[in-house]
């Protein structure tokens, strides 16, 4: 009953072409805004801050820049880790080799070196389609595995690719406490994701997705295969590679090759296709779904096993936790193959009528 | 010189024992157009199931005779194969049947995880090993042609011929048998083989049992080579470049690909690893095959794909 948008009338194409053509629909994002910035972080603990809601913020920025890579212009690519890590590796090379050089161009030029990787991998897209682009931007993770592990100089230096980064300043205010960080990773997250929402519904996205759903026809009525492809690698693993350096600098604090793995790159797809292909919304609820299932399978099943009298031990609950956590995405795939985006815009559709449904 | 062929050969076997992996990816894929991320969990799966069932039978029945005992594992690890490949057809892509690639990969990429949890909950998660009797040491070849004669180890020409054998019977089995004739119809279309008659579920199922047998020769020449342990699913992801190379579609081309792989990995990173620090061999065989597909799309051996408007 309070979801209409009867009596909205629009009288410009201005109005008419706005993100959020319903006034319901921008009450609440308002409210979710208010929340996310206002209220999470006057409530949460330490704990929420570091175990769950950065993680979450800074993989559904990540899984934003997949999305508009797989999503919308559909090329299917392993290799978002590789993005990630390139991105990481980048940032900090700027932010240790240029003293004084600040948190957030740092962030950006990592994202560039991103971008570059991304087109670089990107080029085997204009010959090379689905399954066999879907392995060949495996190529790309394996490189980037070896090449911060093994050519010193991108890592300063240190053994093994292990690097760290301390004393994190945006415009003079430290970035030290889970709240602050929680901030910083979630303006950046509304900023980029808003960029994202007009791009993909300008004229480029309109091209991206030609490209996803013929390529052929897409070419023969006049759009540039080259140009859209590689511009939606380019756009997507700069995001993707912000992403990493967030996740690197912010989340990690020290890390190494090892923490951007082949298993970063699944769990990125994974929140793509469970939270929606071809939609930002998608990928807030698939990186919400993937960054607290594991927890909660940690918690709660000794627990719950425990009600049998079964005792299960740390390496049972590991392996258990594999298992569900594949069951889940198997049964998920089979329920809902479009992806909670999905349920969430049928919901929609189902509210605008309700309590009348006839 | 010796050298040279040394490592050629050394590589060519380490080739066959990736079309071992690479041949199960093709299976699945011709028959079904599902592009199995799992084989890797069956491989670990299957040979975890073997080393065992191989360990705990002289335990149960008494038997002290390792054949005998190997035999049984072998057979009752096929059996489990049979069960999991049931199940999956079952359960998993019975529901999935008309969804995109992307889709079908990604719910592979689930049963991958549920099959290593599985696996490590049922048979534990040490370093096991498998020991079918494979001769060990070394023998030299040609050491009249070359002072000291090749060196190459015995171990490997046995289970690359394990290997030509089973391709061998694959083909025998496609070309020959009805069954086979079903399963190469489906591959070329799922809709007219289902309008004469061929249950598609059914051929699905043995296609999947197929690769699980595939998954378990693999298994046992693997594990008795390295040990049965978790990193035998990265096996699989060393296979992917062979598969791509040849063809998603090709078994001929999964036997060329993982030779050339193998021969590429081997002399690439003898020859080139020095100059950049080395442990290029996983990532080589990748770009390797990304240079193949920048002028053969499809691989070396897969159809020609074909775009209509």
């Amino acid at each position: 009953m309070l979801y209409r948008e009867n009596g909205q009338f629009k009288t410009s194409y201005r109005a008419d072409q706005q993100i959020f053509p319903i006034a319901q629909d921008r009450i609440a994002i308002g409210i979710i805004l208010a929340i996310a910035f206002i209220a999470v972080p006057m409530l949460a603990s330490d704990y929420i801050f570091r175990a769950i809601l950065i993680p979450f913020v800074i993989m559904a920025l990540a899984a934003l820049g997949v999305n508009i890579l797989v999503g919308y212009c559909g090329q299917i690519s392993l290799g978002s880790g590789a993005f990630m890590a390139v991105g990481a590796y980048g940032a900090y090379n700027f932010f240790v080799r240029f003293p004084g050089m600040p948190l957030i161009p740092a962030l950006i030029l990592g994202g560039l070196c991103a971008t570059f990787f991304g087109i670089l991998f990107g080029l085997p897209s204009l010959r090379v389609k689905g399954l066999y682009l879907a392995v060949a931007t495996l190529a790309a993770q394996f490189f980037s595995d070896w090449m911060f592990l093994r050519i010193k100089w991108f890592t300063n230096n240190s053994d093994s690719g292990s690097v760290s980064v301390t004393n994190l300043q945006v415009l003079g205010m430290p970035i030290e406490s889970a709240t602050s960080k929680y901030i910083f990773c979630l303006a950046i997250l509304v900023v980029v994701a808003l960029l994202a929402k007009n791009l993909v519904r300008g004229a480029i996205g309109r091209e991206w997705m030609a490209i996803r759903d013929m390529d052929v026809a897409a070419a023969v009525i006049g759009i540039r295969p080259m140009y859209a492809k590689l511009s939606a690698f380019a756009v997507s693993s700069f995001i993707v590679g912000m992403a990493g350096a967030l996740w690197a600098f912010v989340h990690l604090g020290a890390w190494e090759p090892a923490a951007f793995s082949v298993e970063i790159s699944f769990r990125l797809l994974f929140m793509v296709i469970i939270g929606g292909l071809g939609s930002i919304m998608g990928g807030f609820f698939g990186a919400a779904f993937i960054v607290v299932l594991p927890i909660v399978l940690n918690q709660f099943l000794p627990a719950f096993m425990g009600i049998f009298g079964i005792e299960v031990s740390t390496a049972g609950v590991s392996h258990a936790e594999l298992m569900i956590f594949g069951a889940l995405i198997v049964w998920f795939l089979i329920v809902e193959p479009h992806g909670l985006a999905k349920l969430w815009s049928t919901a929609k559709q189902k509210l605008r009528l309700w309590p009348f449904p006839h | 010189m010796a050298f040279f062929l040394e490592t050629l050969i050394g590589g060519l076997m380490a080739g066959m024992l990736y079309s071992l992996v690479a041949l199960g990816f093709v299976l699945i894929y011709k028959a079904s157009g599902v592009f199995n991320f799992a084989q890797g969990a069956m491989v670990l799966f299957a040979a975890l199931a073997m080393a065992r069932f191989a360990e705990w039978i002289p335990k149960w029945t008494g038997i002290d005779n390792p054949i005998v005992a190997n035999l049984a594992a072998f057979v009752i690890a096929g059996a489990i194969m049979f069960v999991v490949a049931w199940l999956i057809e079952k359960l998993v892509l019975r529901h999935l049947v008309n969804q995109e690639g992307a889709t079908l990969l990604m719910a592979t990429l689930g049963i991958t995880y549920f099959l290593e949890g599985l696996g490590q909950t049922l048979f534990g998660s040490d370093i096991y090993k498998i020991d079918v009797g494979m001769p060990k040491e070394p023998i030299f070849a040609f050491d009249t042609v070359f002072q000291g004669g090749i060196l190459i180890n015995k171990e490997d020409v046995i289970a690359a011929a394990i290997a030509a054998a089973l391709v061998a019977l694959l083909s025998v089995f496609f070309q020959k048998t009805s069954t086979g004739r079903a399963l190469r119809a489906v591959a070329d279309d799922h809709q007219a083989a289902q309008s004469i008659g061929i249950p598609l579920n059914r051929i699905w199922v043995i296609v999947w049992c197929v690769a699980g047998v595939v998954a378990l020769v693999a298994g046992m020449i693997w594990g008795s080579k390295l040990g049965v342990q978790f990193s035998l699913t990265t096996v699989a992801l060393r296979a992917l470049p062979v598969v791509i190379l040849g063809g998603l579609t090709s078994v001929p081309g999964a036997i060329i690909g993982g030779l050339i792989i193998g021969v590429g990995e081997k002399l690439s990173e003898v020859y080139l690893g020095p100059f950049v620090g080395g442990g290029i061999e996983i990532w080589f065989a990748y770009v390797l095959a990304l240079v193949f597909l920048l002028f053969r799309p499809q691989g070396l051996f897969g159809e020609k794909i074909i775009d209509r408007v």
